[in-house]
């Protein structure tokens, strides 16, 4: 019998708690539409867009504190399968989905709703050259390896009167999966065709002789560190390591260097679909930069709850309203007025009736 | 179960039962659903890897087997990542397996007792640092003056035949499968040296003592007395160490230089089926998130395959000196 009470007293605790706990949530699931809009969002995907979002979803939290939002990072590619399989409540990503994945995403009609977007720069740091020009022909030979040296006449054509030096090239380029790659290459692949052979994606089989660095901080200082080197990185981790910017030629032929205001310009120019996603890469426009990131967050049309709808759209109306002039302050370009207006339309359609039978055209 | 205990003392005086029947049979379903969870675990990672990488086994065939690893252009042969893989952790056997004799040897004995505990100390305290750790130490202090002793090596092998090719191309930021070997040995050192400083520990003093006495110098008697004893023990322990090598990923991820591909250059960049999932899945869909699940399973596989190799070598091994004793 002693036996039996002494499991008991160890049991009792552990029971306690275990109670406790399950009653604390069906307490808190209970009061949750009550208290109106307390609710926890979680998100995950794009690297990207994680320093943008965690300023947005810091000062919302001010603004509404019965809204918890966690946003966990972990790469586009994880932020739409975990969307796809309904792990999370909404997710960061840098593309939109392929035909084939977009037919694998539970919970019904969903949306894009893009944000901000992020300038790449063309990085570099070569002894003497204090202003660079590059079209993307030439960007083109250089990362794929056909030029090997900065004075090579491609490179002297593009910058007239500048005297370059016989440095050889080294090339840095990334060495995790990574939506500027995509971006990068995809650049290259739409505005030098014929000339770049790498093909575009998230990692691309690069020449073996170049170097690599682990994420924009890691390309960032293995420039920063080689003389003759050039790299792709994107606005904010070059600006901080205080790298030199090449300015790289646009459609209109213009060299324009790497700026926010050239990367809003190149959306406001850029053709956006029905379902707002877009293509800033290469955009018309004389002072569009034609490097660019853009990203989105992809929400559901309908929640589970009430409260989850409400926190989603308030976040959305939020990121739209004071958090587009957020933006600048960590080195994102805010949205043109146009997409803008489109965004805070489709903010409505959220918690609807569904109403549409695709979710890749749900504004039609 | 528990509450039946208490019952027994009154079955004792019966006598009828044997005291703590109930309780030993509790204990031995307790120990056995202990050893079919490993297995279970093991069963649901294998069918859960090898189901969501069935679109790549499907889409490539055999063609996984072949050296083009290119996301861009939909092509994921993952050879080059199979022999990455093999390199690395040949070479971190290699450059790992004297050192770690060595120091089990010298444990046992070569050094006064008073040295000896520190030195274990010492040699396990290595196995308690984070793999990372040792990654960012290979890529921001030893990756520069590897790469320039890479780059001389190459230059003074540049006529010797086959040097020639195995150390051509070295990488010129120290990234490259030698560099991956050299951190990953230094990780696998502490496994292999404790493993086989327990199995020296166990030669009967008897029989070293009686080479001693034949004459034997303090090496003739290793050779003679120690090997032999040791051998199966030695075989495990590398392996052990070997499979350690090749599921390491972070600290390779970071210096390998991400460049799938099979070469002879060892100096220069390559990839392996660990890192190759660290650096790309978070940006993975589709087939090539398919084709990283798949690396995961292949590599499951060839860690089966070796240490089955390994479980056959270490048998075999104990029969022929069973035979002898």
């Amino acid at each position: 019998m002693k036996r039996i009470v002494a499991s008991l007293r160890w049991l009792l605790p552990v029971a306690l708690v275990a109670g406790l706990a399950t009653s604390g949530v069906a307490v808190a699931g209970a009061s949750a539409p009550a208290q109106g809009g307390s609710a926890t969002l979680n998100g995950s995907g794009s690297t990207f867009q994680q320093p943008y979002n965690e300023q947005v979803i810091g000062a919302f939290k001010q603004k509404s504190p019965s809204v918890t939002i966690n946003y966990s990072g972990g790469g586009s590619g994880k932020g739409r399968q975990d969307f796809a399989d309904q792990v999370v409540d909404f997710a960061g990503t840098d593309a939109p989905y392929s035909a084939s994945d977009a037919a694998g995403v539970k919970g019904g009609t969903y949306y894009y709703f893009p944000t901000v977007a992020g300038p790449i720069t063309v990085s570099y740091n070569v002894n003497g050259v204090k202003k660079l020009q590059l079209s993307p022909q030439t960007l083109a030979k250089i990362f794929q390896g056909d030029i090997k040296t900065w004075n090579d006449p491609a490179i002297a054509a593009d910058n007239k009167g500048v005297k370059l030096p016989s440095t050889p090239i080294t090339v840095v380029h990334r060495s995790d999966s990574s939506g500027t790659t995509q971006n990068f290459t995809t650049f290259l692949n739409t505005a030098a065709p014929g000339v770049w052979t790498l093909g575009a994606g998230s990692t691309v089989t690069w020449p073996s002789d170049q170097q690599s660095g682990q994420g924009n901080p890691g390309v960032g200082q293995t420039i920063k560190s080689t003389d003759g080197a050039v790299g792709y990185v994107d606005f904010s981790d070059a600006k901080a390591l205080k790298l030199k910017f090449a300015s790289v030629k646009n459609q209109a032929g213009k060299f324009v260097a790497p700026t926010l205001k050239g990367t809003t310009a190149a959306i406001d120019k850029a053709q956006v679909n029905q379902d707002l996603t877009y293509n800033p890469l290469n955009a018309a426009g004389a002072s569009a930069y034609p490097i660019a990131s853009p990203t989105w967050i992809l929400a559901y049309q309908n929640y589970s709850d009430s409260a989850k709808t409400s926190a989603i759209k308030n976040f959305l109306n939020y990121i739209y309203g004071n958090g587009q002039k957020l933006a600048n302050s960590v080195d994102y370009a805010p949205l043109p007025k146009d997409l803008l207006d489109k965004a805070k339309a489709q903010v409505k359609q959220i918690g609807g009736s569904s109403g549409s039978t695709s979710s890749t055209t749900p504004s039609s | 179960m528990v509450t039946e205990a208490p019952a027994l003392p009154s079955g004792l005086t019966k006598g009828k039962r044997p005291p703590g029947l109930i309780a030993d049979r509790g204990f031995r379903v307790l120990a056995l659903l202990a050893g079919l969870t490993v297995l279970v675990i093991l069963a649901l990672i294998a069918i859960y890897t090898t189901r969501e990488a069935w679109p790549w086994f499907r889409t490539e065939g055999l063609g996984i087997f072949s050296d083009n690893w290119d996301p861009a252009h939909h092509q994921f042969g993952a050879g080059g990542l199979i022999y990455g893989t093999l390199v690395v952790a040949g070479i971190a056997v290699v450059l790992s397996l004297p050192i770690s004799v060595g120091i089990a040897l010298f444990v046992t004995d070569v050094a006064p007792e008073r040295i000896r505990r520190p030195i274990v100390y010492t040699v396990d305290l290595l196995a308690a640092i984070p793999s990372v750790v040792y990654g960012l130490w290979a890529l921001f202090v030893l990756a520069e003056p590897l790469a320039n002793l890479f780059q001389s090596l190459s230059d003074a092998t540049a006529s010797i035949p086959v040097l020639k090719t195995l150390f051509a191309n070295p990488s010129a930021s120290g990234k490259s499968f030698m560099t991956a070997g050299i951190i990953v040995a230094i990780m696998i050192t502490p496994i292999i040296t404790s493993i086989t400083r327990e199995v020296f520990a166990t030669v009967p003093s008897s029989q070293k003592e009686a080479a001693l006495a034949l004459g034997a110098t303090r090496w003739e008697m290793i050779r003679g007395a120690v090997f032999p004893h040791s051998r199966s023990g030695m075989v495990a322990g590398t392996m052990i160490g070997l499979g350690r090598a090749m599921g390491e990923t972070i600290a390779i991820a970071l210096v390998i230089g991400a460049s799938p591909r099979i070469t002879a250059n060892i100096l220069g960049p390559g990839d392996t089926l660990a890192s190759i999932i660290a650096n790309q899945f978070g940006e993975a869909s589709g087939t090539h998130r398919a084709a990283l699940i798949g690396c995961g399973v292949v590599l499951f596989a060839i860690t089966i395959v070796i240490s089955m190799a390994a479980r056959a070598v270490v048998s075999r091994a104990d029969r022929r000196t069973a035979g002898t004793a």
